[in-house]
């Protein structure tokens, strides 16, 4: 288990969340290697009996249960002899592809970002478009990933007045984190573009997208500068 | 077909949920108050996953196109089928062309409620979305159109269990579920599990959140009701928390200090600590619990949890015991 010596060793912190769910949670600081022990964590226990969700969150994890079936000192149990067994590279992600359009009537606040991070706006797309990203978790929206991999050059701060409705498959940065609107909601990010690919469709089988541990490129399909 | 008259504040479709699918982000939404729906289903036949509807506030009017029955638990609004009367946790038949009828809450009940479920024969029949018909509004999907009902909505009805003679037999009913455990001084008490922020609260905040009465705020929804109170503080060391999963009956406080319980249509994760949740059995309380109303927070562990589930689960088996001695269909 190369790269996260002393990880290994130290058990997530274990707290009921009510009596049906308990948290497993580590130390900070949130890592990738840290997070991928929270995803094969969770592959492993959506297969215990009694388990009937998994949800991982930033550094932590949540497990579902039916307390007729299992309980928690069992669940606390079987997370504490399986973590030490946990690889880091256990889960390997799928690589997704999201055509962008930048700037535009899609992507409002590009020149803002430009002027707030001292790039140009084509700079901007070239580093935003250029890194990979990786799905820590999903929540918030159905289908909305939290991603990690920003280019710190291209951190900007939320609007200081959020928007009431912010398009579907709107591209945002807000903070140190990017990421797609999969529906309309009011939201705060700065938008750089737009996607035409769904993040959500409730009819399809495969409702959304993204899972944990995928990992993300948007790619420039147009680029419209104002 | 039942056809909308009017609709009244807020009335979805609702089933028990949709389950499995919070790791997408997708919360779990469905009748707030899961005892009341599956109450109201078992008087009509149906199935405990049966869709009915939740209705808000009351103020709403259904007119019904076929024979059938309905049931209704929660708060009953002064509900009358053409002028009869219609009491919660009821049976009671209904013929086509009859209209259903919901004012305002009933101050004669016991605790004058929020919402309702009315449950009707067949169920409320709109297409199966990731395995459940409840409404997402926040995601504007599911139920009726993935949104609230609206006048001249019409619903179609899915098969009944009855046969024609049970579907004719005249009205009765079951006793609902005990407001046990209440406090002197009207307010409903939930019991409550210490969260995992719990220990980051000073210790006058602890206290205050066990001692002190919380009011409802007209600004709860589905999801969440919002509570207004002594302001809860965190101890002065405590770190900013990264996004953790959050479910039904959580109690997280915001930068406020005033606390939200959150409720079925919630984000799947949140980032405020969570002084503690409300525990299984009393959720449903919560869901009833009028706007303005009173709650106290009783402290509870696990094993107390697990007895008031396990009283809820007997009081469900009484019921089902009681309606097949009657004859009536039984397929949970």
């Amino acid at each position: 288990m190369s790269g996260v010596s002393g990880l290994s060793a130290t058990l997530p912190r274990m707290h009921s969340l009510g009596d049906a769910a308990l948290l497993c949670e580590l130390p900070a600081p949130a890592t990738l290697a840290a997070q991928q022990k929270i995803w094969a964590l969770a592959d492993e226990a959506r297969q215990w009996p009694g388990v009937t969700e998994v949800l991982p969150g930033m550094n932590n994890l949540s497990l579902i249960y039916e307390p007729g079936r299992v309980d928690s000192e069992e669940l606390e149990a079987r997370v504490a002899a399986i973590w030490p067994r946990l690889a880091a590279n256990a889960i390997v992600g799928r690589h997704i592809e999201i055509p962008v359009y930048y700037g535009g009537e899609g992507g409002p606040d590009l020149g803002d970002v430009a002027r707030h991070t001292g790039l140009t706006p084509a700079e901007v797309v070239r580093q935003h478009s250029a890194a990979e990203y990786i799905v820590y978790l999903l929540g918030f929206l159905p289908g909305f990933a939290f991603l990690g991999g920003l280019a710190p050059a291209l951190a900007t701060p939320r609007r200081t007045e959020p928007r009431t409705a912010v398009p579907a498959g709107s591209v945002g940065i807000g903070g140190e984190q990017t990421g797609v609107y999969p529906l309309v909601s009011p939201g705060g990010w700065q938008l750089i573009g737009r996607t035409s690919v769904r993040l959500f469709d409730p009819q399809a089988a495969e409702p959304t997208l993204l899972r944990p541990g995928d990992r993300v490129r948007f790619v420039a399909e147009r680029v419209e500068f104002a | 077909m039942i056809v909308v008259d009017k609709p009244g504040m807020l009335t979805t479709v609702q089933d028990l949920g949709r389950h499995g699918l919070r790791e997408r982000g997708i919360c779990p939404g469905g009748a707030l108050d899961t005892l009341a729906l599956r109450l109201a289903n078992r008087l009509v036949g149906n199935r405990d996953d049966a869709a009915g509807l939740e209705i808000t506030m009351g103020g709403c009017e259904l007119r019904f196109e076929q024979d059938g029955r309905i049931a209704l638990a929660g708060d009953d609004f002064g509900a009358q089928l053409d002028g009869a009367p219609v009491w919660p946790c009821w049976s009671t038949p209904v013929a086509t062309g009859q209209t259903l009828r919901l004012g305002g809450a009933n101050k004669l009940s016991a605790k004058a409620g929020l919402r309702s479920w009315l449950a009707v024969s067949g169920g409320i029949d709109v297409p199966l979305l990731l395995g459940s018909r409840s409404t997402d509004l926040k995601a504007g999907f599911g139920g009726h159109q993935g949104r609230a009902l609206k006048r001249g909505d019409r619903l179609p009805l899915g098969r009944s269990a009855l046969d024609a003679q049970q579907q004719a037999r005249r009205a009765f009913g079951l006793r609902p579920p005990a407001w046990n455990a209440d406090c002197d001084d009207e307010a409903i008490a939930l019991r409550v599990m210490p969260g995992p922020e719990y220990a980051q609260f000073t210790v006058a905040s602890r206290d205050a959140f066990w001692r002190e009465p919380w009011q409802i705020t007209p600004q709860s929804n589905r999801m969440g009701s919002r509570l207004v109170g002594p302001e809860l503080q965190r101890l002065k060391r405590s770190i900013d928390m990264l996004s953790s999963g959050v479910i039904p009956g959580t109690v997280q406080v915001p930068p406020s200090g005033q606390p939200i319980i959150l409720m079925g249509d919630a984000q799947t994760t949140g980032g405020y600590p969570r002084i503690g949740v409300v525990i299984r059995a009393d959720q449903w309380k919560l869901a009833q619990a009028p706007l303005k109303g009173w709650l106290r927070m009783v402290q509870v562990g696990a094993a107390e949890a697990h007895v008031a589930w396990e009283e809820q689960q007997h009081y469900l088996e009484l019921v089902a015991q009681g309606l097949q001695a009657a004859g009536w269909p039984t397929a949970h």
